[in-house]
């Protein structure tokens, strides 16, 4: 079976462009969650955040989400050096809400179809984008997608491009559900009162080949599993999520793993149910990544954006900080700091839970064999 | 992929656009279907239709998976959501904002026929089976996945409702 792995990689968000000026803004301490008071993009409550600064953006005639989601595609093509207009690479889109910013005024561009078959269509690609949209783990469902159509050998490279962008419909929505925090959220913390919601998009440039190159990052394997239980609340027992990690580790002995990084969100629920599964696999050792105290909730755009922070901190040989933790507050030991640490181990893997009862983890490895 | 069974649900065959009507006409009980959105209670009914004569239904099970393929999605719900966030009116629903994700349906499946394998919703600019067929052999490269639903779903705030479900097996069955 033909391997795939990472060829290049961008990150679009608030904080910086660029994967690794993204990097270097979360391990020096920057964030880019700000204060949002109520009536801010006519909410009715304050919120924190990670969001682009609109006055720096005209979207008379673009919207922004198009437009970061292009910009950030760019960037990664560009640095993978492939001719994207070629019928074997696939365009992928992974995203949550699409350009739901502009609900009630363009419905006939709300379709999430509409704006990965322009984007597909700047790059002059032949091919029927696939659009990916399950909730938040789109963006590890886009990868693994990609990974197996890849594998199928239907295609030498995928474009796998996550973005989602803020606006009144998601914030309302998820103050409706008392999801979101005032204050910059503190996963796995014992004071954490729910999640901040973040602006972003994320690149990967997946490539299939016989081998990995040394230094390469490969997509392993990765699963998807439904809690069965829940639409709008995780498994108490961690089900899903266990079972996603019992799949991935097969591929993998512990020892090889430098990290985890988990979905982190910063609700009771989540953080509870993550810690339950991680302990469930035997986990609990294992330092942690946690990436929303820094670039907030990035929907589609979150597990890309992750997987890409991961990769470069690995590269870096250090496991990034959580910011904003101190004391833990769940119910299992969850391996979680405040500063960045050594690493060890050329692999990791990555999670994320979301609506639906969806859970997804994936396992990437640097170099190595098939 | 092989298909075992295919069942379509549209107003024309069912005789009335009421999905409502649908339900009690099948007899089913759950009760659970009224909390739905239009998009959800689409794909459990033809769900329902397309199981209602498997052997050993509701049994846990990690080896079937859902996909669901739309272009319009949860559209229909999305602006009964966005009315409640209108500037005049603001007061925003929980009970509709989480119907706002196109795969919440592929949860509400996995929930009432107590799936626990992979749950994967798709977006397609229009109903093409040979890029919904693509998209399921790509899925059942995971290896615990050993049959599957593909459902073709739409039912847009400007349209008539049609829904087609499959259920689908790697060609090496």
């Amino acid at each position: 079976m033909r391997c795939v792995w990472c060829l290049s990689d961008s990150i679009y968000s608030p904080l910086a462009r660029g994967s690794e000026a993204n990097l270097s803004a979360l391990l020096e301490g920057r964030s880019g969650i700000r204060r949002y008071e109520a009536g801010s993009f006519g909410a009715g409550e304050p919120f924190c955040a990670s969001l682009f600064d609109r006055s720096r953006f005209d979207t008379s005639a673009r919207p922004l989400f198009e437009q970061v989601l292009e910009a950030c595609t760019r960037d990664a093509v560009s640095a993978a050096g492939i001719d994207a207009s070629s019928p074997r690479v696939l365009f992928v889109l992974s995203t949550t809400k699409g350009d739901i910013e502009r609900i009630g005024t363009e419905p006939a561009d709300l379709p999430l179809c509409v704006p990965a078959m322009r984007l597909a269509a700047a790059f002059g690609n032949p091919n029927l984008p696939l659009v990916v949209s399950n909730a938040c783990i789109s963006g590890l469902a886009a990868l693994l997608q990609a990974q197996r159509l890849l594998r199928s050998g239907r295609y030498d490279y995928a474009v796998v491009s996550g973005a989602d962008v803020h606006s009144l419909f998601t914030i309302s929505g998820f103050q409706s559900l008392k999801a979101l925090s005032a204050s910059p959220c503190r996963p796995f913390d014992a004071s954490r009162d729910g999640m901040n919601l973040g602006d972003g998009a994320a690149c990967i440039v997946l490539a299939a080949s016989d081998s990995v190159p040394a230094g390469a990052w490969e997509l392993v394997c990765g699963a998807v599993r439904n809690d069965a239980n829940h639409i709008s609340g995780p498994s108490r027992t961690g089900e899903g999520s266990f079972n996603c990690l019992r799949s991935v580790l097969q591929a993998c002995s512990k020892e090889e793993l430098a990290m985890v990084s988990v979905h982190g969100t910063a609700t009771r629920y989540n953080d509870e149910m993550e810690s339950v599964a991680l302990s469930r696999a035997g986990l609990s050792d294992l330092p942690v990544a946690a990436f929303k105290a820094c670039f907030g909730h990035t929907m589609g755009a979150a597990g890309i954006l992750e997987s890409i922070l991961c990769m470069h901190s690995l590269d870096a040989a250090v496991v990034p900080p959580t910011p904003g933790f101190s004391d833990l507050g769940v119910s299992f030991p969850v391996n979680v700091s405040p500063e960045p640490r050594s690493a060890s181990g050329r692999a990791f893997v990555k999670m994320l839970s979301g609506f639906g009862g969806c859970n997804a983890a994936m396992l990437f490895r640097k170099g190595g064999e098939c | 992929m092989r298909i075992l069974k295919t069942v379509r649900l549209t107003a024309e065959i069912a005789g009335t656009s009421d999905l409502g009507a649908i339900y009690r006409s099948m007899g089913c009980d759950y009760p659970k279907f009224f909390k739905m959105d239009r998009f959800c209670k689409l794909g459990f009914l033809v769900t329902e239709r397309l199981l209602e004569n498997e052997p050993e239904r509701f049994v846990l099970r990690e080896d079937r998976a859902v996909a669901v393929f739309t272009r319009s999605g949860c559209l229909d719900n999305d602006l009964a959501y966005f009315k409640t966030v209108q500037p005049e009116e603001y007061f925003p629903s929980p009970s509709l904002f989480v119907y706002t994700l196109p795969n919440t349906v592929t949860g509400e499946i996995a929930i009432r026929n107590k799936y626990k394998g992979d749950t994967s919703a798709f977006v397609l600019p229009a109903y093409d089976e040979e890029a919904m067929a693509v998209q399921m052999d790509a899925l059942f490269q995971d290896g615990v996945t050993r049959s599957a639903l593909c459902l073709w779903l739409e039912c847009p705030p400007d349209g008539p409702f049609e829904a087609v479900a499959s259920l689908v097996v790697p060609d090496s069955v």
